[in-house]
């Protein structure tokens, strides 16, 4: 039997002229005043009104803290995030991260109403507590907060001890907290927080020896293939290692039949040893900076960040790993290497001198902009609405140290639809960015390569990881073969069109 | 089948049993054995109360219901998020309520427009960056019929007064700008917000515009968001009777609509939880009847055409009748083709609005059985308007949490499971046929003659995919 779904029910002509009969009631504007405003919005009187805007932000890619929090706490064992503040946060919160990664997520929030934010929200956090440690049985609770929380300034460190206090929870059950305003910084502000949270409260007092192990965050990091990879590479060397938010088995856990609240994660035991390890190395900066800063300081381990995107920065990471732990990097590494610059050799000519617009979170950004440039494309319009000076500057330095830079200009605090004038006035090639970004895909006809967060509209592709030579490898797979694509697209009516290329 | 009452309590007191003492006290009164007689005294379910904390509820909030179902869909204003970022983000098009129109330039449905609160907001107040917001808002986007306001949780609490600034610039511009106060923190779920955002509608919109040339037969579809494009199916139901449907509320629709719907003659209410307010509203002040309908699955589309029609001449009720018998072959030939892989199969639905209810028929067209449905946030008519549509012995709930569902599924063993994308994933991995019943799992219409066969289409794919068979449980269990 036929069904025909939306995909092609309202392309029929009964629909089509339904559309039209509504119009009668709907005050449409004349269509030439509609194409004469569409076109208008695609000048440069157009993009220069669009950036004079400081108020107002159009298609934004950035969230909120509490989601980075959340992200975060979800990576330990048996750990349940919870979220001090209103309830729908946590049902947003769920219900984004479930649409990206495909997957269940549990996380409590504890219903805060009219009545807290006249009296406070301590009852809501006992009972809170007390309601979610009975269910779902945590070994612990990361606690962060909502906006609600914040403004009428829930003291956390307060309440949780009351909340031992009085029994609600047992005493030895570790709760972090952290302090995540979404109206300061974003996601990956939230992330950092957290993170910090949790490794003060469950490294405390467990200073002993020093061993030759290395901590591993990988920051707000939505790909679970990369922490699979970097867990590979490091194994290859020899390396004993701790994945700190090991989100590996959250998000991407094996289907028995069975639904488990708390899939993976970090153990326990081994995120309180990680003060004990020689080194930590972040995979992102932006989203590690208060962490690494408390390792330095608090543990006196050195803590750097590194993001291995693109070959080069992978050689830096893998040396780094090396000089610190003293381990050779194999050859069974080495070829990985060779394999993945293979690949770019065999696809320049696709991909050289092609003009790229980028949007994402810094970290991502900065990796991408060294890759692409690694390849010979050129990024030009990198939008970061999560960026801050720091970040802009580090990427013109990135984009000054290659011919393949000279074109790029670094926008922080910036949208979408700042992009889309861009992209209209001075137009790419291609465009990097998460499902969102296919709104400019459809208006500017720019073909899109997803990478980033959320992605909503395509399936699994966190499980691929884009860190590491594999990373790079996957990664040029695909920017090349969407250049294939839409070169198919357009020539399919003309000579041009090859079997062979 | 039907269970007797008190086997079913057997198994709520059961599942209540984890909770600590004053939560399982409060749980206790939201889980019901259905009685679709009505004379079980102990099985009426309490709601609409505020969720414990820590439970896991499924609930969003007033935003969530104002912006996301009820003012989001309204294509030809700008919706600004009005707060810090997150709230305009997660709510980023996720309703999917179709709507033809270039977006951007006339339309505005698929953006996420917000005043991304900063630490300066909240100390020194937002009242001032949003009207300049509103200027660069106007500047960029000139065909905007109006611009609603949609308040986060801060706003409420910092004490800012969005009305003034609303008032000042819709002067101003000419056009509406319309405060919501749907902060998250207020009410205790996503209904609140339903009911602020009619409120808004009555006050700032409805009446307010004129439509030229009416008919007997002008009547608005009220409560219907267009997800996946079910108001489009619905109203070509309407058509085909000889109605007129002058608006649609709120998918698909424009502000004109919205103004001008208070001259029809008729309202005619899908969702009857989101929308009836304003329903009684326009019967209060304008006189208009309201009539409930559901066009999910054939034998309940028939009685509703049925009823429509019966508020109108011969001559509609005689197009009804033609209408059901130019589609009735074509419906059959669905449940022909669907309900014997269908047949028997138990359905356990947790939903919001209208589909707890709503969409039992269209199971049972395909010889499905509902065995425990449940609302996010109904209130005490909507469990009214349930208990007889149900068995006896079907277990009712009311803002369930993770942990009743997942034991409520292992109790009774429903062959699928119809919920939101929070539920999704987990029944995916205990290996339980799961379909989104919020937005048709990216799939629709599920209304109307044209729904229908996707729904049954849906439901087929759900609970006969051969991959639930590849899953290998843990060895313990296999053997």
């Amino acid at each position: 039997m036929k069904i025909r779904d939306h995909n092609e029910l309202f392309k029929e002509q009964e629909y089509t002229e339904q559309f039209e009969r509504k119009k009668e009631f709907e005050n449409p504007w004349p269509p030439e005043k509609v194409k004469e405003i569409a076109e208008w919005t695609k000048t440069k009187e157009y993009r220069d009104k669009n950036f004079e805007r400081k108020h107002i932000k159009i298609n934004p890619a950035k969230a909120c803290q509490p989601l980075g929090a959340i992200f975060c706490a979800s990576g330990f064992e048996g750990t349940m995030p919870f979220v001090q503040g209103a309830q729908g946060c946590v049902a947003y919160f769920r219900s984004h991260l479930n649409r990206h990664f495909k997957e269940p997520l549990a996380a409590i929030s504890t219903s805060m109403t009219e009545d807290a934010a006249m009296f406070g929200g301590l009852n809501n956090m006992l009972e809170g507590l007390e309601n979610a440690y009975s269910l779902y049985r945590p070994k612990m609770i990361s606690v962060c907060t909502t906006c609600m929380a914040e403004v009428i300034g829930d003291d956390l460190n307060a309440y949780i001890r009351q909340a031992k206090e009085k029994e609600f929870i047992p005493d030895d059950l570790p709760v972090p907290f952290a302090h995540t305003p979404s109206f300061v910084g974003s996601h990956i502000t939230g992330y950092d927080n957290m993170l910090k949270g949790i490794l003060s409260t469950i490294t405390a007092g467990k200073k002993t020896a020093q061993q030759i192990k290395l901590n591993i965050i990988p920051g707000f990091d939505t790909y679970t293939g990369n922490i699979r990879e970097i867990k590979r590479l490091l194994n290859l060397m020899g390396v004993k290692h701790t994945v700190l938010a090991d989100v590996s088995e959250t998000y991407d856990s094996p289907n028995s039949g069975e639904y488990k609240l708390y899939p993976g994660g970090t153990p326990l035991a081994e995120a309180a040893d990680s003060i004990n390890s020689i080194a930590t190395i972040a995979l992102q900066k932006y989203s590690t900076q208060k962490t690494l800063d408390y390792i330095r300081k608090e543990w006196g381990q050195k803590a750097i960040s590194l993001w291995p995107i693109g070959i080069r920065n992978t050689d830096i990471l893998l040396e780094e790993i090396s000089s610190i732990t003293g381990r050779r990097v194999p050859q069974e590494i080495e070829d990985e290497r060779g394999r993945a610059v293979d690949a770019m050799v065999d696809s320049h000519p696709y991909i050289h001198r092609k003009r790229f617009a980028l949007v994402g979170d810094p970290d991502l950004l900065l990796g991408l902009i060294s890759f692409i440039m690694e390849m010979g494309g050129e990024p030009v319009h990198i939008v970061c609405t999560n960026g801050d000076k720091t970040f802009r500057e580090e990427a013109n330095n990135l984009l000054s140290e290659s011919p393949f830079g000279v074109n790029g200009k670094v926008h922080i605090g910036k949208d979408m639809w700042h992009l889309r004038s861009l992209m209209f006035t001075d137009p790419v090639d291609l465009l990097i960015g998460n499902s969102y970004a296919k709104f400019l895909w459809k208006d500017t006809g720019t073909p899109l390569v997803r990478l980033g967060f959320p992605i909503f509209d395509r399936h699994h592709l966190h499980r691929s990881p884009i860190i590491g030579y594999q990373g790079a490898l996957n990664m040029i797979t695909r920017i090349v073969n969407t250049v294939l694509d839409e070169m198919d697209r357009k020539t399919m009516h003309t000579a041009s069109f090859d079997v062979i290329r | 089948m039907s269970r007797p009452i008190e086997e079913t309590q057997k198994i709520i007191d059961e599942v209540m049993d984890a909770y600590p003492e004053k939560t399982k006290k409060d749980r206790a009164k939201h889980v019901k054995p259905n009685d679709p007689t009505g004379t079980c005294s102990t099985c009426q379910v309490k709601s609409n109360i505020k969720s414990r904390p820590g439970v896991m509820t499924v609930r969003g909030c007033a935003f969530a219901g104002a912006k996301g179902v009820v003012w989001g869909p309204v294509k030809d204003q700008i919706t600004v998020s009005h707060g810090p970022i997150g709230c305009g983000q997660y709510s980023w098009w996720s309703r999917r309520n179709y709507y033809n129109g270039q977006t951007g330039i006339d339309t505005f449905g698929t953006m996420h427009i917000t005043t991304d609160f900063q630490e300066k907001d909240i100390v020194y107040g937002g009242d001032k960056g949003l009207e300049a917001a509103l200027h660069e808002l106007k500047e960029l986007f000139p065909l905007a019929r109006g611009i609603g306001i949609l308040s986060e949780c801060p706003v409420g609490l910092i004490g800012d007064d969005i009305e003034a600034v609303s008032r000042r610039v819709s002067a101003e511009f000419g056009i509406p700008i319309v405060p919501v106060r749907c902060e998250g923190f207020r009410g205790v779920s996503q209904s609140l917000g339903h009911h602020i955002a009619n409120d808004t509608i009555r006050d700032h919109i409805l009446g307010k515009g004129k439509l030229e040339k009416t008919t007997p037969y002008d009547v608005n579809i009220i409560g219907d968001y267009n997800i996946g494009g079910d108001a489009w199916a619905s109203r070509k139901i309407l058509e085909e009777m000889g109605l007129r449907v002058v608006a649609q509320w709120t998918g698909d629709s424009t502000v004109n609509e919205i103004a001008i719907a208070h001259q029809a003659k008729l309202n005619l209410i899908h969702c009857y939880r989101s929308m009836n307010y304003i329903c009684r509203h326009m019967e209060e002040v304008y006189g208009i009847p309201w009539v409930e309908f559901n066009f999910f699955g054939p034998t309940k589309i028939y009685e509703s055409i049925r009823k429509i029609a019966s508020h109108f001449d011969d001559q509609i009720k005689e197009n009804a009748e033609k209408l059901i018998e130019k589609y009735k072959p074509m419906m059959d030939a669905v449940i022909e083709e669907y309900r014997p892989r269908l047949e028997g199969k138990k359905v356990m639905l947790y939903v919001g609005g209208l589909r707890p209810r709503h969409t039992i028929g269209a199971y049972e067209d395909l010889g499905m059985e509902v065995v425990a449905s449940g609302y996010e946030f109904g209130h005490n008519d909507d469990y009214k308007r349930t208990y007889p549509v149900m068995k006896e012995g079907a277990v009712i709930m009311d803002d369930a949490t993770l942990y009743e569902l997942e034991e409520f599924t292992r109790r009774l063993k429903p062959d699928m499971v119809g919920s939101g994308i929070k539920e999704k994933y987990s029944y995916h991995k205990m290996g339980v046929p799961f379909r989104q019943m919020h937005s048709w799992d990216y799939s629709g219409p599920y209304h109307g003659f044209d729904g229908f066969p996707v729904f049954a289409r849906d439901m087929d794919m759900t609970v006969n995919s051969p991959t639930w068979g590849l899953i290998r449980r843990n060895r313990k269990e296999r053997r």
